[in-house]
C-alpha cells in the first residue's frame, strides 16, 4: 500500500449564484414578466445543476484547480478566511458534493465530521440517537453497541439515555453528539469547524480528544478559523484564498502566511458579524471591530508600548439592563495575557432596548508584549449574567519591536511575553 | 458522483459524466443506517399523540364512512355486488399506504436537507425509508380489513395467496414515482406544493371510489388495458377479487400494472442517480 492517504488533483468546483432581478419600467412589461415567469423560473433552476457555457457571469468558482497530497498519518490543516473554499474542499472530500473537474483518491475508511449532531431527532431519546447519528457516521450497528458505553460514559449523560432529546439543555445535546463523532474510528477523517460550538470546556475537550486521534496515527484534515487550534493540532497546512491553493507547508509556516496576507487584504475595520469562532447567547452580537492608534489612525501593527484603542459596534436582539464588556489580548495558542473587563472596574452600561445599537471605546493604555502576532477577543455580557456575543475568533494585531527596543536582538517573539521598562539602579558599593 | 471503490478501501471521487449505475454493494453496506432511519420515521409519526398508532385506522375508516355515504348511498355506485363499505375500505388501505409513502419519498430529500448537506450515504436511502415505515400503517389498517370480512360474513378467495405479490407490487408504484418526484422536488419546489391534490387527483383516477367494471362497461376492453397502465389500478382491483371475490383476479391490469410500475421504478432510480450529485448544492 502506498503512504499516500490523499491524493487530490486539479479539483475545481463551480457555483452557480443568483443573478440580479430584471426591473420592469411599465406596467405592461411587468405584466408579460409575469405571464412569462414560469418558463423564466424554470430556466433558472434548471441551471441550477447545469454548467454548459464555461465561463458565465453569474458562476462562482468555489475552487480553482487545487492540487495536494497527505501522508498516511499526517494531520493537515486548511487555512482561509470566509469563502476561500474550505468548506467546499472538505464537502467534496466527504462526497457531498460532486467536483466540476479533478479527481480526488483517498486511501482507507473515511469519515467526515462537518458539524456534531447530524440527523439528531429532537423526538427521539438519548440512546436511538446514538445509533442513529452513529449509522449516519458511518458505523455499523454492531460498532455502535460495541462502543455504546464508552460513548454514554464520555457525553455524561447517563441519566438521561432515554429521555427524548428535544428535554436536553443545548449543552447536554452537543456533548452527546460529540460523544458519539469521537468514537468514530476511521483511518481518515475530516473535521470542519465543530469546535466552534459550545463553551470554552467544551471546546478544550474536543480539542483535547482531536489530538489523541491525530496521535494514534490516523489521517487527519482540519479546517479552522482557530488559529490556535491549527497550530496545536496540524503538522502540516495549506492557505486557501478566494478558491485557489496559495500555500503549501508547515503550519506556522501557513499561519504567518495566512495572516499576512489578511491583514494586508484586511482594513484596520473588520466586519465581524460572519465570524463563525464566537460563542454565547446571541442576545446581541458584535457587528464591527475597529482597531486604531494613539493619534486614532486605523492599524493592526503596532509598535511595543504602543497604546490601543478599540471600537466596537454592534446590536442587542434582547433588552438589556446592565451590560459588561471586555476585550482580551491573547496569543496565537490561545493564552490569555491581557482581561479588560468593565466589571472588575465595577463599571456597566445600559439599560438597552431591544435592538438598540451599541457603540464602544475601549483605550488600553499600553501593549507591553514581545514582537509576535496576537488576537483581540472582544465580548458583551449581561452583567453578572451570561455572555451574549464573544468573538474568540478574534482580530489579529502585530506587535513589532520600534523605538528603543529596534536594536535589540533580544527581544524576539519567544524569549518573554510581557515586555516592561524597569527602573535600574547601581548601588553604590566598594571599589577596591 | 463517480465513485470507484476497489480494494484496500480505496475511493476514487470525480465529477459525474453522464447516467449512473446504482450501487447495489455501497446501498447494501448502509442497509444499519437504512434500518434506523426507518425505525426513526415509524418512532417519530405518532410521538405525543392522544391516539397514536390509532391514526392509521382512523384516517382510512373515516374517508370509507364518507365515501359510503356520498358514493354508495347518495350516488349510487356500483359496488360489484358487496357492501360499498368494505368494497371501499378494501381499496382505501392500499390506497392510504401508497399516497402516505409516496408523499413521505417525495418529502424526503427537502426534509432531510440538513442531513444532505452535512453527511454523505447514498441518497437512495433517503425516499427509500418512508416507503418501507409507511407499511406499519398498512398492516395496522389492514386489521379492519379483516374484521370487516368477518362482520359481512365474507369468505375471502384462494387467491388471496397472491397478496404478497400485490403488496410488493404497491410498493414498487410508491417508491418508483417517490425516487422521481423526490428528485424532482429537491429543485423544483412545485413539486411539494403540488402534492396534496396530486393525490386526491391519483385517487379518483384509481378505481378507490369505483369498480374498473364501471370503466370496462362503458368504455370497453381497449380502454380497460390502457387504465392498467396505472398499477394501482391493478393492486387495488387484485385486492378486491383477492379478499372479496368480486371480479376473477384481474391478471391483466396486474401484469400490465407490474411493466409499468418496473419502467417507472427503473427510469425513477436512474433519474435519481443522475440528479444525487447536485442535491447538496440545490436543496
Amino acid at each position: 500500500m502506498s503512504d499516500i492517504a490523499i491524493q487530490v488533483e486539479n479539483l475545481s468546483k463551480q457555483y452557480r449564484i443568483g443573478t440580479k432581478e430584471i426591473q420592469h419600467d411599465t406596467l405592461m412589461s411587468a405584466a408579460v414578466a409575469w405571464v412569462k415567469s414560469p418558463l423564466e423560473n424554470f430556466r433558472q433552476l434548471r441551471r441550477l445543476s447545469s454548467f454548459k457555457n464555461g465561463d458565465e457571469a453569474d458562476v462562482l468558482w468555489a475552487l480553482r484547480d487545487v492540487s495536494f497530497t497527505v501522508k498516511h498519518g499526517e494531520v493537515l490543516g486548511i487555512i482561509g478566511r470566509n469563502g476561500a473554499g474550505k468548506s467546499t474542499l472538505l464537502k467534496i472530500l466527504s462526497r457531498i458534493t460532486p467536483p466540476s473537474s479533478g479527481r480526488i483518491m483517498l486511501n482507507g475508511r473515511v469519515a467526515s465530521l462537518l458539524e456534531v449532531g447530524t440527523g439528531f431527532h429532537p423526538e427521539l431519546t438519548g440512546r436511538e440517537n446514538i445509533y442513529l447519528n452513529g449509522t449516519i457516521l458511518g458505523m455499523t450497528r454492531t460498532e455502535v453497541e460495541h462502543k455504546f458505553d464508552e460513548i454514554m460514559n464520555f457525553s455524561g449523560v447517563e441519566r438521561f439515555i432515554d429521555t427524548p432529546v428535544k428535554r436536553y439543555s443545548s449543552g447536554m445535546k452537543v456533548r452527546l453528539a460529540f460523544a458519539v463523532a469521537a468514537h468514530l474510528e476511521p483511518e481518515i477523517l475530516l473535521v470542519d469547524e465543530v469546535l466552534a460550538v459550545g463553551d470554552a470546556e467544551f471546546q478544550k475537550k474536543c480539542l483535547g480528544k482531536m489530538s489523541e486521534v491525530a496521535q494514534t496515527g490516523r489521517t487527519v484534515i482540519f479546517v479552522s478559523h482557530n488559529m490556535a487550534a491549527v497550530n496545536q493540532l496540524c503538522e502540516r497546512g495549506i492557505v486557501l484564498v478566494d478558491g485557489e491553493l496559495r500555500f503549501e507547508g508547515s503550519t506556522e509556516q501557513a499561519i504567518e502566511k495566512y495572516l499576512r496576507d489578511d491583514s494586508a487584504i484586511q482594513s484596520a475595520t473588520i466586519d465581524t458579524s460572519q465570524l463563525t469562532g464566537r460563542s454565547g447567547t446571541g442576545d446581541g452580537r458584535i457587528l464591527e471591530v475597529r482597531l486604531s492608534d494613539e493619534s486614532g489612525n486605523p492599524s493592526t501593527q503596532f509598535g511595543i508600548g504602543d497604546a490601543l484603542t478599540v471600537e466596537l459596534r454592534g446590536v442587542v436582539y434582547e433588552p438589556i439592563h446592565r451590560l459588561s464588556m471586555g476585550v482580551e489580548i491573547t496569543t496565537l495558542e490561545g493564552l490569555g495575557l491581557l482581561n479588560l473587563r468593565t466589571d472588575s472596574q465595577g463599571i456597566d452600561f445600559g439599560p438597552y432596548r431591544a435592538n438598540d445599537e451599541i457603540r464602544f471605546q475601549i483605550k488600553v493604555p499600553s501593549l507591553p508584549f514581545y514582537p509576535n502576532t496576537y488576537l483581540v477577543r472582544p465580548w458583551i455580557a449581561e452583567r453578572g449574567g451570561k455572555r451574549i456575543d464573544y468573538v474568540q475568533e478574534g482580530i489579529t494585531l502585530t506587535l513589532e519591536a520600534k523605538g528603543n527596543y529596534l536594536s535589540e536582538r533580544m527581544i524576539q517573539a519567544g524569549r518573554g511575553l510581557v515586555i516592561l521598562d524597569a527602573h535600574w539602579l547601581e548601588k553604590p558599593h566598594s571599589v577596591s | 458522483m463517480n465513485i470507484g471503490k476497489t480494494a484496500l478501501n480505496q475511493t476514487i471521487i470525480e465529477s459525474p459524466k453522464g447516467w449512473q449505475a446504482i450501487n447495489w454493494r455501497e446501498l447494501w453496506q448502509y442497509k444499519d443506517l437504512f434500518y434506523f432511519l426507518v425505525l426513526r420515521d415509524i418512532k417519530v409519526l405518532y410521538k405525543q399523540t392522544i391516539l397514536g398508532f390509532a391514526w392509521a385506522i382512523i384516517r382510512p375508516v373515516f374517508s370509507m364512512v364518507v365515501f359510503t355515504i356520498i358514493f354508495g348511498n347518495i350516488a349510487q355506485v356500483d359496488s360489484d355486488g358487496v357492501p360499498y363499505a368494505v368494497f371501499s375500505y378494501v381499496a382505501l388501505v392500499p390506497w392510504t399506504y401508497f399516497a402516505a409513502a409516496l408523499t413521505g419519498s417525495t418529502e424526503s430529500l427537502i426534509g432531510n436537507s440538513g442531513m444532505l448537506t452535512k453527511v454523505y450515504f447514498p441518497r437512495l436511502v433517503f425516499p427509500l425509508a418512508p416507503v418501507f415505515a409507511k407499511l406499519v400503517d398498512f398492516v395496522i389498517a389492514f386489521i379492519i380489513i379483516i374484521v370487516m370480512m368477518i362482520w359481512f360474513q365474507i369468505v375471502p378467495t384462494i387467491n388471496i395467496l397472491f397478496l404478497p405479490l400485490l403488496i410488493l407490487l404497491m410498493i414498487l408504484t410508491a417508491l418508483g414515482m417517490g425516487m422521481w418526484l423526490a428528485a424532482l422536488a429537491v429543485q423544483y419546489r412545485d413539486v411539494k406544493h403540488a402534492m396534496s391534490f396530486a393525490t386526491q387527483l391519483l385517487m379518483y383516477a384509481a378505481p378507490v371510489v369505483w369498480p374498473v367494471s364501471a370503466l370496462t362497461e362503458r368504455f370497453g376492453e381497449t380502454a380497460r388495458l390502457v387504465y392498467g397502465l396505472y398499477p394501482m389500478a391493478g393492486v387495488i382491483e387484485g385486492f378486491r377479487a383477492a379478499l372479496l371475490n368480486t371480479t376473477p383476479m384481474p391478471w391483466d391490469l396486474i401484469g400490465l400494472g407490474t411493466v409499468s410500475a418496473v419502467i417507472i421504478a427503473l427510469s425513477g432510480a436512474f433519474y435519481f442517480r443522475r440528479m444525487e450529485g447536485v442535491f447538496a448544492d440545490v436543496a
